[in-house]
């Protein structure tokens, strides 16, 4: 099987511990991964921001980067789904819509394609899980608590499997953190707020870390708990799963 | 008076600056969303009721003329007398003109959104006649001189301690009072005075039934009622995307509509106006004001398939800490945000961008508006339009162009993580937005490409 590595930018530059975790687990579990070195990003921050005609250049860096794989996996929902919804460039290839279909975030990834039973890792700690909106709203790697439907969880799914970890319960179960790309500046105020009452929900019930499958909400918290000095740390699931 | 900011984030900033007021305002709307997950998550057809009403409104969309005209021969062969409004102004002309046919300057009205869009209290009053709003919210923030802040609660954003002052002031309840049952009799009292003293009252319209000619109107204080039953002149306004083929789609939206509003299983009054009463006009006037421009616009369209449920208000996370207000609009929320730039866009620009895309409007929305994905499509849509901040549009142009660049990209993601590393005070200050309340990420040694590069290339 032949894996594409599609690291975001963001990850690369401040997170390079969430990409090695993921290249680890991959790799752990058979995959044949390599991680196209002209990769830069997916587009989505100038696409959200109303200049998808500004992000040609990158859809086509990238449809140029990720052709001819089996999958492309990608430690962020967000991410993942941009690709999946946006990629389009003027040439409209079959290679585009192959990538489209073959684009997976991580989690969603080793539930469904690897279907992972069983994992070697141990993190004996309490852990809140923040469910990034697009990755379950528009990836569905979980159950939204909006619709009567029955739960799951891809990304809980896949913690229940690690020796030791405590998932503890949270009061919003899915709200959103208040990252949401360059909302983040834009609307400085209401996001903040959101970051700071996701956060609460989290350390009132005792979280000493807070994970999740995107690390922009997660780098979103971790600033608002160090500007606390607060003692609850984040973390990515990656690397959660590819503790020892 | 109301804040007159007009951009989204400003006014953002400012109810901001009270956080346990915006604490009290998040919690007392996510009440309201849990609610709503109680009364839906005990329908176990749901989901499919969902599905229905979207079909259902996709097909009046598509056939809306035929609907129309289905509902002007019934309704006036019930005696109804239709008017047809090609906007705000003439809808408010029709409105004053009836009145003024039967000599009267003292109207009362219940919840309607769409006078609200067109400016009918600010006409009528300006044109000498006094019109008082009969649902308690309403009659609130006008005595407050303010714009409701929500579609279903329209005085959300207020405390009980405040209404309480606004009775003290204009009801002469007793000064520091605030307990609600006392307001509300209060409020009661003069209202009743009001309704048997009021010759002319208006409606707002829930549906309207193509096949009987009849119109529904849901309230939960039945203030409608009291107010057209005793009325010599009843009014009814309504949008024109409001019509339903058939009465027993009505059991469709009924059943959607309170519980997605407030988790009633259905609102106290459903009343059904078909025939007027002896002695009594009833009139409808069906409001076009932008809807068929808007209805030909593909990626848009779907969105006049509103209910007016307020459910995507109640669960967006910016709307419950921004306030109604800030989206400066009679229909605030991520609907609102949708729907105002179709009216217009230079003066709405900022809407679409009040959202983190999280997508929980959509998934609550009882007739399946992809209320997300058209915030993306009217953010692209603005951008291209060229209205977007000159600054912002420059920044966008040089991100797109260093990121179709490898090398460039490297250059430029060292250069940040050496800031970030050897000179932080570059972003750590005022000006940057994102430092304000939070901690910029520590920057690593290396960045993932760099270490791959050494450890498996």
């Amino acid at each position: 099987m032949r894996v594409a590595l599609f690291i975001p930018c963001y990850v690369d530059q401040f997170y390079p511990n969430v990409a090695i975790a993921t290249l680890e687990l991959l790799e752990k579990y058979g995959c044949s991964v390599t991680y196209p070195l002209k990769q830069t990003c997916c587009g989505q921050p100038m696409a959200n921001s109303g200049y998808e005609h500004e992000g040609e250049g990158c859809s086509q860096l990238f449809a140029e980067n990720f052709a001819g794989y089996d999958y492309i996996v990608c430690p962020s929902g967000s991410c993942t789904l941009h690709i999946k919804h946006h990629l389009h460039t003027e040439k409209n290839s079959p290679e585009e819509a192959h990538i489209r279909k073959t684009v997976y975030e991580l989690c969603e990834f080793m539930v469904d394609v690897l279907k992972v039973d069983n994992i070697k890792a141990r993190f004996p700690h309490k852990v809140g899980m923040h469910q990034s909106c697009h990755g379950q709203r528009g990836l569905h790697l979980s159950q939204m608590s909006e619709l009567t439907a029955e739960p799951f969880s891809k990304p809980g799914s896949l913690l229940s499997m690690v020796k030791d970890v405590e998932l503890i319960k949270l009061d919003r179960i899915d709200e959103c953190c208040g990252f949401g790309g360059t909302f983040c500046v834009a609307e400085e105020a209401v996001s903040a707020k959101m970051g700071k009452d996701r956060v609460a929900d989290h350390v009132r019930h005792e979280a000493e870390y807070i994970t999740g499958a995107d690390m922009s909400c997660l780098m979103h918290m971790e600033g608002i708990l160090k500007r606390q000095n607060s003692k609850t740390k984040v973390i990515h699931i990656a690397e959660i799963l590819n503790s020892y | 008076m109301h804040s007159t900011i007009t951009n989204h984030a400003d006014a953002a900033i400012d109810f901001n600056l009270d956080e346990p007021r915006v604490d009290w305002h998040d919690k007392t709307l996510w009440f309201i969303r849990e609610k709503r997950d109680m009364a839906s998550h005990n329908i176990p057809e749901w989901e499919e009721l969902r599905e229905y009403a979207s079909q259902i409104k996709n097909n009046v969309l598509s056939n809306l003329s035929q609907y129309l005209q289905e509902f002007e021969e019934k309704a006036k062969a019930n005696g109804i007398i239709v008017h047809w409004a090609a906007d705000a102004e003439e809808h408010n002309k029709i409105v004053h003109s009836i009145l003024q046919k039967h000599n009267i300057d003292r109207m009362v009205k219940s919840k309607s959104m769409l006078t609200e869009e067109c400016g009918l209290n600010e006409y009528l009053e300006a044109n000498g006649v006094e019109v008082i709003d009969t649902d308690l919210g309403e009659r609130i923030v006008q005595l407050a001189k303010e714009p409701p802040s929500h579609i279903v609660l329209p005085c959300i954003h207020k405390k009980k301690e405040e209404i309480g002052e606004l009775f003290h002031q204009y009801l002469g309840t007793e000064k520091g009072a605030s307990d609600p049952k006392y307001l509300t009799a209060a409020a009661r009292e003069h209202l009743r005075e009001t309704f048997l003293t009021r010759r002319a009252a208006l409606t707002g319209v829930n549906f309207a039934i193509a096949e009987t000619g009849e119109f529904v109107v849901s309230t939960n204080e039945g203030n409608a009622d009291m107010g057209a039953h005793l009325a010599d002149v009843h009014i009814a306004c309504m949008g024109i995307e409001k019509v339903l083929p058939k009465q027993h789609h009505l059991g469709v939206f009924l059943r959607l509509l309170a519980r997605s509003a407030t988790g009633q299983p259905i609102t106290t009054y459903s009343s059904h106006f078909k025939v007027p009463q002896p002695h009594q006009e009833m009139h409808i006037v069906f409001v076009d004001n932008g809807r068929s421009v808007h209805l030909g616009k593909d990626d848009f369209r779907n969105s006049l398939k509103c209910i007016r449920c307020a459910a995507c208000m109640n669960t967006c996370p910016v709307y419950r800490r921004s306030g109604g207000h800030s989206y400066h609009n009679a229909v605030a929320g991520p609907i609102g945000s949708i729907l105002t730039p179709n009216f217009d866009m230079r003066a709405n620009k900022d809407l679409p961008f009040a959202s983190t895309l999280c997508g929980s409007c959509s998934n609550v929305c009882p007739v399946k508006i992809d209320i997300h994905d058209q915030l993306y499509k009217w953010r692209q849509v603005l951008m291209k339009e060229g209205l977007g901040p000159t600054t912002k549009n420059a920044s966008m142009k040089m991100m797109g162009w260093v990121l179709s660049k490898p090398a460039l990209y490297d250059i430029s993601g060292k250069a940040a993580r050496l800031v970030l590393k050897y000179t932080p005070f570059v972003v750590s200050n005022k000006l940057n937005p994102w430092y304000k309340q939070r901690e910029m990420p520590a920057p690593p040694k290396e960045s993932f490409k760099e270490w791959y590069k050494k450890n498996r290339s």
